[in-house]
């Protein structure tokens, strides 16, 4: 693979993994959600974005030219090749946790999503078309419940309260630029990602603030998902996930 | 993989206009017997009600099927991919092939009339935009009711419940 497919290949990868790895921790509240409601439109959220990830993988695998295809890619890699942000593989905790870090992540991913219609790369184009019409809905969602929880009553405003924090700081990797996201820039595949900051902080503020909540001051922030540099929560997740290719490699349904 | 309508009718006219007439003839079939294959999730609606079989046409001797998923993770698209190679394969069509398309992204303004009709009786509320009024109650026809949930019991569907008759219904939103 050229130079060029690699950094290209690293992107689309990343992008594949963000939402694989969200949509495993969404599939854990299956059969176990607050309410029947809300257990079906997490599966929902989350089989979405799996069926995203197939398509950005399956299209990882296409550039790369290796012969792997979105299975390979998703069952036989260990955590250090994945390429999610950190934000996507924290923990559900309470659901306000949970609600937490879809909301600053479905308020990201459209914005992406959105930029990317102008890739100059007819593939990413197209995936991310397909999947705006469905972060849509996510992120309707996800806002509402900040809102509900958040001005709601003094347990769930406190827990909220909690969740937005003790996430903020996973928030900075989605805007960081490193060589990949640089070169696609310059190469027009990708977007810039700092130029999404504002549109992003803007629209968080406003449902934080509707949702009574205070918007956490900048502090440091945590980074390293995008080099494959991980907290152990990712090898749990992988774990699960990956049993079945592990325990009988090569196994088909 | 995106077929242009001008590229089509270039394949055609390789052909006599005799075998021209056969290709037509054939597609008109093909696309009788993929009407007769229906939503695994909503067995009232046929795979081209949906708007899910975008084009049918020739390649040399080879037929192809060009389809588009309704939501990117639907589960039902293997088991229409495989209902379709069934179909072909027991009409004798030896050599076919299913292209998957994305753009332009699946829209429910791709519902056939009859599939609104369709998904009506079947006690689902058929998609329409928000500007055009409210959701009617499939059951009884009022026109007020409210959302429960954004999310029902596919990708497609949203939850709602009638405020007259209170049942709680499906509704195909728009997407």
């Amino acid at each position: 693979m050229s130079q060029n497919g690699a950094q290209f290949f690293e992107y689309v990868l990343r992008l594949g993994d963000n939402d694989l790895i969200l949509s495993q921790r969404l599939a854990e509240w299956c059969g176990h959600g607050p309410v029947l409601e809300e257990d079906l439109a997490q599966t929902n959220v989350a089989l979405d974005l799996l069926g995203q990830a197939q398509l950005w993988l399956e299209y990882a695998g296409k550039i790369e030219d290796k012969g792997r295809d979105a299975d390979q890619l998703a069952f036989l890699r260990d955590t250090h090749d994945f390429r999610n942000l950190l934000l996507v593989e924290q923990e559900n905790s309470d659901y306000a946790h949970t609600i937490a870090r879809q909301f600053y992540f479905d308020a990201w991913h459209f914005l992406l999503l959105q930029a990317l219609q102008s890739s100059s790369d007819q593939g990413v184009r197209e995936i991310s078309e397909k999947s705006l019409k469905e972060v849509r809905y996510h992120l309707d969602r996800s806002s509402g419940w900040v809102i509900r929880l958040g001005d709601g009553i003094e347990e769930s405003h406190a827990r909220m309260e909690r969740a937005i924090h003790a996430l903020w700081l996973f928030t900075g990797e989605m805007f960081e630029m490193d060589a990949v996201d640089i070169e696609m820039k310059e190469r027009q595949i990708g977007c810039d990602l700092r130029a999404l900051r504002d549109p992003w902080l803007n629209q968080v503020s406003k449902t934080l603030e509707e949702a009574t909540l205070k918007v956490p001051a900048d502090c440091w922030m945590q980074r390293g998902g995008k080099r494959g540099i991980h907290s152990e929560r990712l090898g749990y997740i992988l774990a699960e996930m990956q049993f079945l290719q592990r325990a009988y490699p090569g196994a088909q349904w | 993989m995106v077929t242009t309508p001008n590229a089509k009718r270039q394949n055609l006219s390789r052909h006599s206009p005799a075998e021209a007439g056969r290709r037509r003839t054939r597609n008109a079939d093909i696309w009788s017997w993929l009407e007769e294959i229906m939503d695994p999730e909503i067995p009232v609606l046929s795979i081209c009600d949906l708007g899910i079989v975008r084009d049918v046409h020739w390649d040399g001797a080879e037929a192809v099927v060009t389809i588009t998923p309704t939501y990117s993770g639907c589960p039902a698209m293997a088991v229409i991919t495989d209902e379709i190679r069934a179909s072909l394969q027991k009409r004798g069509i030896a050599r076919f092939r299913i292209e998957t398309q994305l753009s332009p992204a699946w829209t429910t303004d791709w519902l056939s009339e009859k599939g609104r009709e369709r998904l009506r009786e079947y006690g689902i509320a058929p998609p329409r935009p928000k500007s055009s009024g409210p959701i009617a109650c499939p059951h009884c026809g009022s026109p007020s009711t409210h959302l429960v949930s954004q999310f029902g019991s596919t990708a497609c569907k949203a939850i709602y419940v009638c405020d007259s008759c209170r049942e709680p219904f499906d509704y195909f939103k728009c997407h």
